[in-house]
């Protein structure tokens, strides 16, 4: 598995104790579209991502991140950068 | 009559009908609709057409015991207070029309920032119009580019607002975990400045934050100030009345406390207070105390009179504290869920299972003779729908016996709590 697989599959994990009504993941699910979910179901997954990854994502970084692939391909960059 | 009247109502467009930028609301609008056809009240359309005393309204035409306006000290009716306001508006007139910088700063002014140098003992205090603005004011300003703000996930809405405001980097900590809080200093860069915002009180259950474990862990990590809201803790927390950071001894450990005039001290305003030797230059530089209008003349002499009798207020905050604990273990008893174990503040929440009860209880509890605040998702953690309770020092202890035999009565009939 390429790295980026590998982190798609580690946020897959994160996302599904949140994933209430069982919709297929891929790159482009939106979490508020699809996943429906509400700003405190956000928080909450965006600290279970960031100490799963030991990141910090910014609530900055979090107004441009709308998709999951957008989530791993920001997971990917910070995870360099650290 | 009737014609000038015809026409005032429609001197502006009409557009209700089609798609616009109201369309956004259209989720809110029918939300509400769909509450109100179940025949109760308007939570949010009380209106109290006469006040008798910090702790007595008349609401609907009926006598009604306040126990949802976060005037916890009761100054509000204080005959000292009031007359201060008075001789004021007779002295200074109704208002400054200008900005604290311009020609907004009169005697008053500097009288109410004195009086909070010497109810904190810190070198400056910094007098805003609102708390809403003092927060705004401190964060946006304190915290530039490339800097960091890190703040308690249920923050309160005006330190979110600050940090919108601004243009640092923010990042969340899960409520009052000094865990989270470490490790995500932990993953900040070393060499950048962080400001970690802290409540002493946080408003919605009325839980109180552990600032000794939260300070040692801030102090863990380099370039980090602290700023702690104190809003719901000054008057009757500390041996000061300072606020929680003073009841738990880390006041040594504190940067900057922002406060509010219309809680304790029973008006409207916000604060800053702070020992650092650069802070006044927060008068040139925070926008939101420079481009509004300054707080009118009889605000800030009812905010200095109060401050000042809030210094020797011990026998009230005794009683405050009786009232609180009484109540909170009052409703505890009869089966209601809390927010807290035990009273830790004079806030006492509620929790109700969904809005339909939540409304049910608000109303039957109204209809009794009793004022508390509703409060829904996203104002709440959890997505919780709350009754909040906030008592006062001029509750009396009759009064609170009367809270607690509404609530059992209101609580059976809407099978809240067993019948």
């Amino acid at each position: 598995m390429s790295d980026r697989q590998d982190v798609f599959a580690q946020v897959a994990a994160q996302i599904e104790p949140f994933n209430k009504k069982g919709v297929t993941l891929a790159d482009g699910t939106s979490f508020a579209k699809d996943l429906e979910w509400d700003s405190l179901t956000v928080m909450d997954f965006v600290a279970a991502i960031e100490d799963e990854f030991d990141i910090i994502i910014t609530m900055n970084m979090q107004a441009e991140i709308e998709t999951i692939g957008q989530l791993v391909d920001a997971v990917l960059k910070l995870r360099a950068e650290g | 009559m009737g014609e000038v009247i015809e026409q005032s109502a429609t001197t502006m467009r009409d557009a209700g009908a089609e798609t616009d930028l109201f369309s956004k609301f259209d989720g809110i609008l029918a939300e509400r609709a769909a509450l109100l056809a179940t025949g109760v009240r308007d939570p949010y359309a009380i209106v109290m057409s006469e006040v008798k005393s910090p702790t007595l309204a008349v609401i609907n035409g009926k006598d009604t015991i306040l126990l949802g306006t976060y005037n916890y000290m009761g100054m509000t009716f204080d005959p000292d207070v009031v007359q201060a306001g008075k001789d004021a508006l007779d002295e200074f007139g109704s208002g400054t029309t200008g900005s604290r910088v311009l020609n907004g700063t009169y005697q008053g002014h500097k009288e109410c920032e004195d009086a909070l140098k010497e109810f904190y003992g810190t070198r400056s205090a910094m007098v805003f119009s609102t708390g809403y603005q003092a927060n705004l004011g401190m964060i946006s300003t304190l915290a530039g580019k490339g800097d960091y703000v890190i703040i308690d996930a249920d923050s309160h809405a005006s330190i979110y607002d600050g940090c919108f405001l601004g243009n640092a980097e923010i990042v969340r900590f899960r409520h009052n975990s000094v865990e989270d809080l470490d490790k995500r200093l932990g993953r900040l860069p070393a060499e950048a400045q962080k400001l970690v915002v802290l409540e002493g009180v946080y408003s919605m259950l009325g839980d109180v934050a552990p600032l000794p474990d939260m300070v040692a862990a801030v102090r863990k990590h380099p370039n980090c100030m602290i700023l702690v809201d104190e809003a719901h803790g000054m008057g009757f927390f500390g041996k000061h009345g300072r606020g929680v950071y003073e009841e738990q001894g880390v006041e040594k450990e504190i940067d900057f406390v922002v406060g509010t005039f219309s809680k304790s001290v029973g008006t409207v305003g916000g604060f800053c207070v702070s020992d650092h030797p650069k802070f006044e230059v927060m008068r040139f530089a925070a926008r939101p105390y420079i481009f509004t209008a300054s707080l009118p003349p009889s605000v800030v002499a009812t905010a200095a009179t109060s401050i000042r009798k809030l210094m020797h207020a011990g026998e009230k905050r005794a009683h405050l504290w009786e009232n609180s604990r009484r109540l909170h273990k009052g409703l505890r008893d009869m089966g209601f869920n809390l927010g807290t174990e035990t009273a830790q503040s004079a806030i006492i929440s509620v929790i109700l299972t969904d809005q339909t009860q939540a409304v049910a209880m608000w109303q039957a509890l109204l209809e009794l003779g009793l004022y508390v605040n509703m409060a829904r998702p996203p104002a709440t953690p959890a997505g919780w729908f709350l009754l909040r309770c906030s008592l006062c020092a001029e509750h009396s202890s009759e009064q609170v016996g009367q809270i607690l035999d509404i609530f059992a009565a209101a609580g059976r009939s809407t099978g809240v709590i067993p019948g």
